[in-house]
């Protein structure tokens, strides 16, 4: 077993070394073999769906009370209607005793470009892969995932040549375009058409907690899986535990919609980022940047688990953020909470400044925090209190 | 091509069949597939469901069973698939763009909302029709600006000059679609409705040209997909395939000053890389990519910036599907206007029956 | 009749604590109408926003225990009662949904000052919200939205409509300290609208949308059917149309029927082909909007009852808008799908006015739609 420090380290490793691979959605297989190498040893079955969603399962050990399903047992299949009951009696049918089957989501995917088209002299046009702001390309290095690896930069047309009205717009993008650096027709060679590009650096470290870099949305929400799975693989813990890095979050939460129908949890909880405080943004929308993950709250969330992350962070003094979210989380919680016949979820959020940049800055220790604020979550849930949960009238 | 596929293309295309109206094309395309298949069904949403060779019964399994009406559905025999088959589900959308009517004036104009991606300078001049046979045209209020045209200045005129006159040959709620007959344009097709009625052709040509396969195939014939991929997405609920393949049209970069993209008229089948409905199955395109080269057939890869296709449904059905997408280059889509290559559509039906008769493995 | 209703003067009045809770002691039904009024009333002056349905929630459970009819509430908060024969397989299963959220506020953030900052919960015009009285969460804090006083403004200020992210509630604490006493980040934010008879058959109150829908369908679960039939009041609508999403995935319906307070603007300055509905012309029967194309066989067999049965109806005459119906008949592997609104002009905002018997004439054209309802029949 590894000593505190030893763990707090390997939590940093583990988000420096993600960070650094590439996994622009839909293109998400080099991340994930990374991530699988890191929680094979400390799960009891690890798969990649159809989708490519990683989903590590770690069973509820025995002597934490209840006895484990089978592996693989999920709640009955919903063929028909559910059953009715009388007038008042509310659900009592739904969890039951036994351990729950907790689904933790955090996306691997990042942000990216693509190759669109090759161009006379090997230049390459490029589409965006997730919301990119084109202001921020400019002048991007840039790894182009041909044949080989290949790195460019995002060119433009230097300020000399262009007329003043022109410089004080944004660059559109077919105003842009990656050199590779290379002779056409290598280029042709080695690139084609729909090859994924990943935009910016990997992680550094900047002073005391923070680290900054491409992909921190969301692999600072996979390192927190990861330091909740390190923590979990010291506990008795109650509930069957499916961790899952998703696919394709940031092209509309895809990995989080099948790979819910597949795992069919009892309970779902997402790990995605958050906006932290900066120049220029509102307060109430932003979080601070080191004081702890955010406990999100909204039609989103259901009020049973929120209640339990809270109590759980306040009882183990874990420092934390109570943030409203009034709608559409943007989150793999969206698609979860309307997986199948509906599913109780719940959202964490890790502050991040700089959000959808190539120098994204997260807290190593926000994550931390994250990750143990999950695992205890795990040991804290009650079957019984979530079957027997009643809508507040 | 043969004179035989350019005139079921021309009576595809010629077919009504609006979002939601699609009752006399989806009567067509049951009537040409019925000879090639061995069941036909309709599903709660009426997309046509068509199979090949299917090996098991009561495929989906729970509700999906109940939701299709009852019709042949799995009464496939298990000529194919004995090993390692797949559950293919194919799917070419059978509606297309057009219009609804949502008041009758006094005068007996018509007033309307649209169905799909139809903008009001496309529709200046045109003539529209409703299932019933009623011809309208396009007319619009006095503008100051030719910017000012909205679709709530516009009204289409079928030609009724009371409201009473009107209402006996149109009701608010009834469709109406572009009119429009085929032409040939050197080895190019121009007519309304190429979107996806040349899908359609696709699927029914390699339903009858489909020799031995070890797939058990889907050939679905979709509604609703001009107004958010709504057919597709049930339809694959209710089969749960294996793979699903969308053939759908794309647009193309190759006519004057047209928007960066690689896709060419003529140049061969176009396998999709990405839209912004999905990102294909990676496998599963370079597995239609190995079968084109395979066989010599063209083919250019292909990444649409905006809309979307079937297989943007398809994929996130259930636990996961993986899903692709062969299109057929078409320019000017979404006019009455939409232009094909013949070769292109070849070069589609080729590779879609290659692709089934090999293992789609990857 | 309700008690606040004859005492127009206190309208404007910021709490209204007595009026959800309040004793049956009104006066019992009289006139046409104080039935569904007294209802609508209660119902409208619930809190509800997305997310945070709970007394609306309550009130509805209150009432289907009073009819003593099953339900059972599921993960998201959906109320799903169940009105048909003993076999749930027997025919065609209906869903009927009517949502129980309405628009509103969420409070974001609690300034030094006292003032709370908000964000809005569902489409809301950011230009209805200034000079309204609002009630802050559970304890129904009374608050305000101010503005700026027009004599301190530039002229050029008034071209530029007030946005949401610049304007707060005032619910007149001090500082940061004594609001944090009262409200919290979290709590929902809903319009002080008292519900308000305007004559006989007219009502003024908020959320109309879709409180209206719900005084239907619990009008609608009074009866049994012969064929299995499926009251679902719906959370979320408004945000997304997501407890029927997942209600409709539970139940696997036949058919799906949003009940609805749907756009209305026979109003001045609308032409009469932009005008969706007309209030007082009965029932909307829609046929297409931005969610659904209803079914053809559904919308045709409403007609055919309303016809046989006397009841006015409208179809519906635009295509905007979406509602339930667009998930409920996308779920598993499909369902017809169908529309009945009560036209509510002014939804999405403050208040809203509706006609009593459009109400009335809704619920009966549902009742013998569901009557018509054979086994044997399909959409």
């Amino acid at each position: 077993m590894l000593g505190r420090e030893g763990m707090d380290l390997e939590v940093k490793e583990f988000l420096e070394k993600v960070t650094a691979a590439s996994g622009v959605s839909g293109f998400e297989g080099t991340v994930a073999s990374l991530i699988r190498e890191a929680w094979a040893p400390l799960a009891d079955e690890i798969r990649t769906d159809t989708m490519g969603s990683l989903i590590a399962r770690r069973a509820a050990r025995a002597d934490g009370g209840l006895a484990p399903r089978p592996a693989g047992a999920g709640p009955a299949a919903a063929d028909g209607p559910a059953g009715t009951q009388v007038a008042g009696e509310g659900w009592r049918e739904a969890g039951g005793r036994g351990p729950l089957r907790v689904m933790m989501a955090a996306h691997m995917d990042e942000i990216g470009l693509m190759v669109s088209k090759i161009e006379e002299g090997g230049f390459l046009r490029f589409t965006t892969v997730g919301g990119f702001d084109r202001r921020v390309l400019p002048a991007q290095e840039v790894l182009v995932h041909g044949r080989e690896d290949l790195p460019g930069v995002i060119g433009v047309k230097p300020p000399h040549l262009l007329p003043r009205e022109e410089a004080e717009k944004p660059y559109k993008m077919e105003d842009m375009y990656i050199d590779v650096g290379l002779e056409e027709t290598r280029v042709r060679d080695l690139v084609r058409v729909g090859d994924p590009i990943t935009v910016g650096y990997g992680c550094r470290s900047l002073q005391g907690e923070l680290v900054a870099g491409k992909g921190m949305d969301d692999r600072a929400g996979v390192a927190t899986l990861h330091a909740c799975l390190q923590e979990l693989a010291r506990l008795q813990h109650p509930h069957d535990v499916f961790l899952v890095a998703t696919v394709q979050e940031e092209v509309g939460l895809k990995g989080a919609v099948t790979s819910a129908y597949g795992i069919a949890p009892d309970v779902g909880v997402a790990v995605d980022v958050e906006f932290a405080e900066q120049p220029g943004l509102p307060e109430d929308l932003t979080v601070e940047l080191d004081k702890g993950p955010v406990i999100a709250v909204g039609p989103n969330i259901h009020p049973y688990v929120f209640s339990v992350l809270e109590k759980v962070a306040k009882e183990e003094g874990i420092p934390h953020q109570v943030r409203v979210v009034p709608g559409r989380s943007g989150t793999d919680a969206w698609a979860i909470q309307v997986t199948r016949e509906g599913i109780p979820t719940g959202l964490i959020g890790i502050p991040l400044r700089y959000m959808h940049t190539s120098v994204e800055v997260a807290s190593v220790a926000d994550i931390k925090r994250a990750g143990r604020l999950l695992a205890r979550f795990v040991m804290a849930l009650d079957a019984e209190a979530l079957a027997c949960w009643r809508w507040e009238a | 091509m043969k004179e035989e596929t350019r005139e079921l293309i021309r009576n595809l295309t010629e077919a009504f069949g609006p979002s939601g109206q699609e009752e006399q094309v989806r009567e067509l395309i049951a009537s040409l597939m019925r000879p090639h298949v061995d069941g036909v069904r309709t599903d709660a949403l009426g997309n046509l469901i068509c199979t090949r060779g299917a090996r098991r019964v009561g495929t989906a399994g729970g509700p999906a069973a109940t939701a299709g009406r009852p019709g042949a559905a799995g009464t496939a025999t298990a000529e194919a698939g004995a090993g390692g088959g797949k559950k293919v589900m194919l799917a070419a959308h059978m509606d297309e763009i057009g219009i609804i009517v949502t008041h009758i004036d006094d005068k007996g104009f018509l007033r309307f909302g649209t169905i799909g991606g139809v903008m009001p300078h496309r529709c200046l001049g045109q003539r529209v029709v409703f299932a019933n046979g009623t011809v309208g045209v396009f007319g619009h209020e006095k503008l100051d600006d030719p910017k000012d045209l909205k679709f709530e200045r516009m009204f289409v005129d079928i030609g009724a000059s009371s409201r009473a006159e009107a209402e006996e040959k149109v009701r608010i709620g009834d469709a109406a679609a572009f009119t429009r007959p085929l032409e040939r344009a050197g080895n190019r097709l121009v007519a309304k409705a190429m979107d996806d009625r040349i899908g359609c052709a696709v699927l029914v040509e390699v339903a009858r040209r489909l020799g031995t396969s070890p797939h058990e195939v889907y050939f679905v014939f979709t509604v609703q997909e001009e107004v958010g991929l709504r057919g597709a997405r049930t339809a694959a609920f209710g089969l749960a395939p294996d793979v699903a393949i969308a053939v759908d049209i794309t647009l193309t970069g190759d006519t004057p000053k047209a928007e960066t993209m690689e896709v060419s008229l003529g140049k061969g089948a176009a396998i999709k890389v990405k839209d912004a409905s999905l990102i294909c199955h990676p496998g599963l395109r370079r597995s239609l990519e190995e079968t084109a080269r395979a066989h010599g057939i063209a083919y250019q890869l292909e990444i649409l910036e905006r809309g979307g296709t079937d297989a943007g449904a398809m994929q996130l059905t259930r636990e996961g599907v993986p899903a692709g997408v062969i299109s057929v280059p078409c320019r000017y889509a979404h006019t009455p206007s939409e232009m094909v290559d013949e070769g292109d559509v070849e070069a589609c039906i080729e590779l879609l029956v290659k692709a089934l008769e090999g293992p789609l493995e990857w | 009749m309700t008690a606040h209703a004859q005492d127009p003067g206190r309208e404007t009045h910021p709490g209204w604590e007595a009026s959800a809770n309040r004793e049956t002691s009104a006066p019992p039904a009289r006139g046409p109408y104080d039935e569904e009024a007294e209802l609508l009333g209660q119902l409208s002056e619930a809190a509800g926003i997305s997310g945070w349905e709970g007394e609306v929630r309550g009130i509805i459970r209150g009432q289907l225990e009073k009819m003593g009819v099953c339900y059972r509430t599921d993960h998201l908060g959906n109320i799903i009662a169940y009105r048909g024969p003993d076999d749930e397989h027997a025919g065609l299963r209906v869903m009927l949904a009517a949502h129980m959220d309405e628009v509103g506020l969420v409070v974001s953030g609690i300034d030094k000052s006292g003032l709370l900052r908000f964000r809005k919960v569902g489409g809301i015009d950011d230009r209805v919200l200034v000079s309204k009285s609002v009630l802050v969460g559970k304890n129904r804090v009374p608050g305000v939205i101010g503005a700026k006083p027009i004599h301190l403004q530039q002229p050029k200020e008034q071209e530029n409509p007030f946005r949401a992210e610049e304007l707060f509630v005032d619910i007149g604490a001090r500082n940061k300290e004594e609001a944090e006493k009262v409200a919290k980040v979290g709590d929902p934010i809903v319009f002080a609208t008292r519900f308000t008879r305007l004559d006989e058959r007219r009502a003024r109150g908020k959320a109309f949308d879709d409180r209206a829908g719900c005084l239907v369908l619990l009008g609608a679960l009074q009866e049994k059917y012969r064929v299995p039939v499926y009251g679902v009041f719906t959370v979320q609508e408004e945000v997304g149309l997501r407890g029927a999403q997942v209600a409709a995935y539970a139940i696997a319906p036949g058919l799906g029927l949003a009940l609805e307070g749907t756009v209305c603007s026979d109003t001045p300055g609308s032409e009469e082909h932009l005008q969706a509905t007309r209030m007082g012309a009965g029932p909307a029967i829609s046929v297409m909007d931005a969610a659904t194309i209803h079914n053809r066989r559904v919308i045709e067999r409403l007609v055919e009852v309303a016809g046989k049965a006397g009841i006015p109806y409208q179809l519906r005459r635009t295509t905007s808008g979406g509602n339930d119906a667009g998930r409920i008949h996308l779920a598993r592997a499909g369902a017809a799908a169908g529309g009945l609104s009560v036209p509510c002009r002014y939804i999405h905002s403050p208040a809203s006015v509706l006609d009593l018997e459009d109400v009335v004439n809704t619920r009966r054209l549902l009742v013998e739609f569901l009557h018509s309802l054979e086994e044997g029949w399909t959409p």
